[in-house]
Formats: structure tokens, C-alpha cells, sequence
């Protein structure tokens, strides 16, 4: 039987690159935040001081650019904001409140994952620019004193914005049980399939028309 | 040696040690009397033992052409056709840190303590607290702090802070031949211009003026000019100097702000997980085996007694005993 084979989500390689880009998203995230605010400073000890923090806090922001990119490519094309996306985004208060029965039925990704995926890649872009910018050691005698402070307000408010992403897309995976196991692991059970991503499912199982769908969908009043 | 006399730090949110209050200092040069000789800029080299690179002849007497880690102090000179006299004016300003009772340096820099502000107004690099990002660069209104090339740290004039902390005037003060830098409290730094001001009205400098700009909160390093109404022809000198706004946006309230609402984030994440809960999937629900659907708006969490051992009858690695 059927009943208990997984369905795989994410093959090794796509494991292997999310977790490194979260890895380095840590490192450069930390080493950020030590200069962010001067009561984060203590964070700098955690790369050696706070010269090392300096120095390495460019590096890691440049490899976690670098991989994230393999990442768009990977998962660009399931990406595509639909407009049964954009009223999931409406009933964000369904959402939160577990009453996912009320949705739309979602494909690969869910309008939320989507989104983060196009804000994210805005973010990395603004954060690498404007990081070059004030590289000291590479860039920075390229660019006037305007371009700088520019550029330093930007690359902070960049940096808030995608911590604070992060920290939601983090809470998503605490919240949603599986999807962790589906990042570490590679595998869903159909159930969770089903249940989160039912436009996927189908597509993978190949069921055209569902018998109990409306059951499980009353309609919408 | 310790400090006593701190009234800012750098990337420090409570009060430095401040029990010792000493008076403000202040350098004030006349560039009525600057005769450009550059005395000064080789006393700051000799007291501060900094040998900067031999440079090249650019066709100006500007040499070297910008400050660096290792020249603090620069005369800059500027030649300036005065439309109402039709006179030809050399003007010379003594180029260098203005020690701001502001200081946009010390606001941007993220490295506890590499960055002082002493009781007396000097503001003051601590270069092994430097981290040598640069910030310093970026918020100063005046364009002063230089990183090193040999050891990547940020450099600028101290105002002699070990040469005054003794009872000395700064180096290149004891040196100008011609008295255009003259140091004491700051009171009397303001007096002693209001004389020169005066004097330089009388012979008809009548927009004559004293330096010290509001922006930045005053400076301890102060210029007599002859045309204080036009500062930006001494070098582009600043004419209202201020802390960018760009600036304080980067380095002001925005920060703990910002950092409240990623705690925030944080917290509304572990209150919606204790309040709501998580959203699980029935796992033993499967459609494909025709199972009922549960009912939803209903939790779908087992409690099962872990001395129980649920068994699926149609599983044949569940052991068959029916249900």
C-alpha cells in the first residue's frame, strides 16, 4: 500500500543549500547585530572580537548572497504569485488562527512562503549593493560621503527587515509541524501534503477530481 | 592610567566615568595671520613621531593633498579674487579635526570606547579599541578621520590630549611663528578672537567673524575668518555643519526601536504558539484509503497513554491484533 510512503519535497542538494545559506544567514545575521546596536556588541565575541567581526561580517554576507542565489534558481519557477495567492494573503487573520479550511487551496508554496521568497531576494540585492558600498577595504573609496551614509542607513534598515523575515519564516517552521522534518529530512507525509500544499499533492498524486473535498471545504459565506 | 573626565563614549549606553570635570579647552586660528608656512604641520609630525610618505609636487602648495592616517593637520590653500576690492586674497586654513561638542564620529561609531569625548572637549580615538570600519569616516561633518593603510585603524588629530593633560599646549601651537593658533579655555579662546575680530573690521573685513559653528554643538577647534560669512572659501570650509540627518536616522532612536520589534517578533511568535498551538496534521487520517475526514475547527491533538499501543488492523507491521 500506498499509505505510509512520503512524498519527497526536497532533494539532498536543495537541503544542503537552504541549510548553508541559513548557516551563513547566522553568521552574518550575529556579526551584524554586534554592530548594529551597541548593546549587541557583546555578539562580536563570538567571532573573535571586534576587528574579526569587521572583517569576517562582509565575507559571510558575500557567501550567503552567493548561495541564496542557487537557492532562487532552485525554487524560482514554484514561486509565481497567483491570484488565489493574493486572497490568501486576505484572510492572513484565517491564517494565523489555524483555520486553514477557510483558504484557498495552495500549491507548492502557500502565498506567505511566496512572498517571503520575493522579499527575500530584494533584501539580499539591497543588502549586497549597499554593502559594497561601505566595505571599507574594497569599495568604500569609490563612493562620496552622501553615497556612504546612504548607503549605511539603508544596509541597517535592509538588515532589520530581514531578520525580522526570518524570524517569521523560522516561527512558520516551528509552527507548521513537518515542515522542519521536510527541510531536514526531504519528506512530508501525504497527509501534510494534503492538507498544506493540496494543489501540490494532487499534482503529485495525480487525482483530478477529489471526492471529499467539499467536506473538508465548506463553502465560504 | 585610568580615566575620570569622560563625558561620552563611543557604542556606550550608560554614563562613562565622568567624576572629574576640568575645563573646555579650545585652539583658536586666526587665518588673518596664517602665513602658510607649515610649521605646524611639522610639529604635529615630530610630536606625534608620524612620518607620512614623501609626496609629489601637484603644482600647488598643498602638500600632502588630503590628510591622512599620518598628517592630522594640513594648511590648505586657496587663492580668491575678492569682487568688491578686486584684491587677490590668499586664504589659508589649517585643515584637521574640530573637536564637535558634537561629535558625528564618535555617535557612529559601533566599537565601545574607540571614540572619547574628555570633560576638557577633546575628542579623542582610542585606536586599540578601533575596530576600523570606518563609521567614524562616514559621520564625520567635516571630513577628517583617515583609516591606515598598515594597520586598518582610524587616525586623526588628538588636539594633543597627552601634550594638554599635562598642562602643555598642543604641538603645533607652540610652533606657529606668527601666533595664528593660540589654545587656552574656551572662554577666553572666544575673547582673544573677539579682539582679532575687531581689528580685522576696522581694517575693513567687515563680515569678519568667529568660526565655531552651532551645528555641531560648537567646536574646540575654532578659525578667525575674514569672511566668516563665506566659510567655503577657505577649502570648502562646511557652512552650517551638522551631524547628517542621514546619520542620525542610521545611529538614532531607530536602533532600540528596531531591536524591540525583533524581540517583539520573537515573543508574538511564542505567544501565538502557546495560545493558538501549532497546526498539526491528523496523520492517520488518509484519503486515499477512504478514512472519513476529521472534523475541522476542532483540535486534532491524541492523547495517547503511553501504555497503550495503538494498532491499524490493515497495517501488516502493526502486529494484527484487532482493535
Amino acid at each position: 500500500m500506498i499509505r505510509s510512503r512520503p512524498i519527497v519535497r526536497y532533494t539532498a542538494g536543495q537541503r544542503v543549500n537552504h541549510w548553508l545559506v541559513a548557516l551563513l544567514f547566522l553568521a552574518a545575521g550575529l556579526s551584524g547585530l554586534a554592530l548594529f546596536h551597541p548593546w549587541l556588541f557583546g555578539l562580536s565575541g563570538l567571532f573573535g572580537g571586534g576587528t574579526w567581526t569587521r572583517i569576517l561580517h562582509p565575507w559571510f554576507g558575500v557567501a550567503m548572497f552567493v548561495f541564496f542565489l542557487f537557492l532562487v534558481i532552485r525554487f524560482a519557477r514554484h514561486n509565481g504569485m497567483e491570484r488565489r495567492d493574493w486572497q490568501w494573503l486576505r484572510q492572513m487573520n484565517d491564517v494565523v488562527a489555524n483555520r486553514e479550511e477557510r483558504l484557498p487551496e495552495v500549491g507548492r508554496y502557500n502565498a506567505g512562503q511566496k512572498l517571503l521568497f520575493w522579499v527575500l531576494i530584494v533584501l539580499m540585492l539591497v543588502l549586497l549593493l549597499s554593502g559594497l558600498v561601505i566595505w571599507r577595504a574594497w569599495f568604500s573609496h569609490l563612493f562620496d560621503l552622501t553615497s556612504l551614509r546612504l548607503a549605511s542607513v539603508i544596509h541597517a534598515a535592509a538588515g532589520w527587515l530581514l531578520v525580522m523575515s526570518i524570524i517569521v519564516h523560522v516561527y512558520a517552521g516551528i509552527w507548521v509541524k513537518g515542515s522542519m522534518d521536510a527541510m531536514l529530512f526531504g519528506t512530508v507525509s501525504r497527509a501534510w501534503a494534503r492538507k498544506h500544499h493540496y494543489l501540490w499533492y494532487r499534482h503529485l498524486t495525480g487525482e483530478e477530481t477529489p471526492t471529499t473535498r467539499t467536506v473538508h471545504r465548506p463553502p465560504r459565506s | 592610567m585610568a580615566t575620570q573626565d569622560l563625558i561620552a563614549r563611543s557604542a556606550t549606553t550608560t554614563q562613562p566615568p565622568s567624576v572629574r570635570d576640568t575645563m573646555e579647552v579650545a585652539k583658536l586660528i586666526d587665518t588673518s595671520k596664517c602665513i602658510g608656512c607649515k610649521a605646524c604641520q611639522v610639529a604635529c609630525s615630530e610630536w606625534n613621531d608620524l612620518r607620512d610618505e614623501v609626496g609629489e609636487n601637484h603644482g600647488i602648495y598643498d602638500n600632502p593633498m588630503d590628510l591622512t592616517a599620518e598628517s592630522w593637520t594640513l594648511m590648505r590653500f586657496a587663492e580668491y579674487e575678492n569682487p568688491d576690492s578686486g584684491n587677490l586674497e590668499w586664504l589659508i586654513r589649517k585643515d584637521g579635526c574640530m573637536h564637535c561638542a558634537e561629535p558625528g564620529c564618535l555617535k557612529a561609531c559601533p566599537s565601545p570606547g574607540a571614540i572619547v569625548k574628555y570633560a576638557n572637549g577633546i575628542v579623542d580615538f582610542n585606536q586599540d579599541h578601533c575596530i576600523g570600519c570606518g563609521y567614524c569616516i562616514t559621520g564625520c561633518p567635516f571630513n577628517i578621520p583617515r583609516l591606515s593603510a598598515k594597520d586598518k585603524k582610524a587616525y586623526k588629530c588628538t588636539l594633543c590630549s597627552d601634550r594638554v593633560a599635562v598642562g602643555l599646549e598642543p604641538a603645533c601651537v607652540k610652533t606657529c611663528p606668527t601666533g595664528a593658533i593660540v589654545f587656552g579655555s574656551k572662554d577666553d579662546m572666544r575673547n582673544h578672537a573677539a579682539g582679532r575680530i575687531a581689528d580685522l573690521k576696522e581694517r575693513g573685513f567687515e563680515q569678519a567673524g568667529l568660526y565655531d559653528p552651532a551645528g555641531v554643538g560648537g567646536t574646540h577647534v575654532m578659525y578667525v575668518l575674514h569672511h566668516a560669512d563665506q566659510p567655503q572659501l577657505y577649502s570648502g570650509l562646511a557652512q552650517d555643519p551638522t551631524i547628517s540627518p542621514l546619520v542620525s536616522l542610521w545611529k538614532g532612536v531607530t536602533k532600540p526601536l528596531a531591536l524591540l520589534a525583533m524581540g517583539a517578533a520573537v515573543l508574538g511568535g511564542f505567544f501565538h504558539y502557546v495560545g493558538i498551538g501549532p497546526n498539526r496534521v491528523e496523520e492517520d487520517y488518509d484519503p486515499e484509503a477512504g478514512d472519513p475526514l476529521p472534523p475541522s475547527g476542532e483540535p486534532v491533538v491524541h492523547q495517547v497513554d503511553p501504555g497503550v499501543h495503538q494498532v491499524d488492523p490493515r497495517d501488516p507491521r502493526s502486529g494484527g491484533t484487532p482493535r
